[in-house]
């Protein structure tokens, strides 16, 4: 098991690294993930996270190509902001259960 | 701020050295729906898992990549017992049945988030996926560079290929 604390709280995570209860998570919990990937994250990265978060609180199932479809980046530009596995990255940093699409 | 938030991983130490794979290479060889798909999803599959993928297309495979093919792929109803069981071969074979049989199928997929093989092929290039054709196939069925969709790669010899497949951790996917 894999824990994330802070001052204020113990964040416990999955054996994958997924965040176990999606509500703990804060900016400052997607700032402690995205640097253990090597991920800087932007006001861009932001704007895609809370996507992520509100398509899984609304119980959507999460592609690629949903995302390219949302508006807010192509799927190029997802690939370049959370490179090498981009969707379970981006669920990672968004404390969002590991996705589980082919797609 | 980040300063106050400590990661601790207790049992990644105690777990044996992963090694992932690299690169995979997926040849495509079919041109009806069920193997298209198959091929694409697997080669997309690995982009999405941070693996770099090529794929190369032979035979009737090719119509996966020709403009005036690609949307319109079938799945056989006929010589295909997997696919309606009961059904005689003399009803699959009836005008029309293929075409509304494999418009079935597409939909089923599109309610998956499958999206057709033209949007798929681009989204699998987003990704940083490369697309070749096979040289001595597209020479075969007559076809020209402005047949296929716009970006491939280029059109290769097997000797070509299989330098796409070269390095540690490289699989190749036959389909």
């Amino acid at each position: 098991m894999t824990e994330t604390m802070n001052t204020n709280s113990i964040i416990e995570m999955s054996s994958e690294g997924y965040l176990k209860d999606p509500m703990q998570w804060t900016p400052e919990v997607a700032h402690t993930i995205a640097k253990e990937e090597g991920i800087e994250l932007t006001d861009l990265h932001f704007k895609v996270l809370l996507y992520l978060r509100e398509q899984f609180l609304n119980d959507v199932r999460l592609s690629i190509r949903r995302i390219g479809k949302s508006g807010i980046v192509t799927i190029k530009e997802f690939y370049s902001l959370f490179p090498g596995g981009p969707l379970k990255k981006s669920s990672r940093i968004a404390g969002i259960p590991k996705p589980a699409s082919c797609v | 701020m980040e300063a106050s938030i400590e990661i601790k991983k207790a049992l990644e130490n105690t777990l044996p050295e992963k090694k992932p794979l690299k690169k995979l290479l997926v040849i495509c060889s079919k041109g009806t729906l069920e193997d298209v798909y198959a091929a694409l999803i697997m080669a997309n599959g690995a982009l999405m898992e941070g693996i770099e993928a090529s794929m190369f297309f032979t035979f009737f495979g090719l119509d996966a990549i020709n403009k005036k093919k690609q949307d319109h792929l079938h799945t056989a109803t006929v010589g295909n017992p997997a696919l309606m069981r009961h059904l005689p071969t003399v009803i699959g074979g009836l005008p029309g049945f293929e075409a509304l049989a494999s418009n079935m199928m597409k939909k089923e997929m599109e309610k998956l988030d499958i999206p057709p093989v033209s949007e798929f092929l681009d989204m699998f290039m987003a990704g940083g996926g490369k697309l070749y054709g096979c040289q001595l196939a597209v020479e075969m069925f007559k076809l020209n560079e402005e047949d296929f969709v716009d970006d491939l790669e280029g059109i290769i010899t097997v000797g070509d290929m299989f330098e796409l497949a070269e390095g540690e951790n490289t699989q190749i996917v036959f389909v």
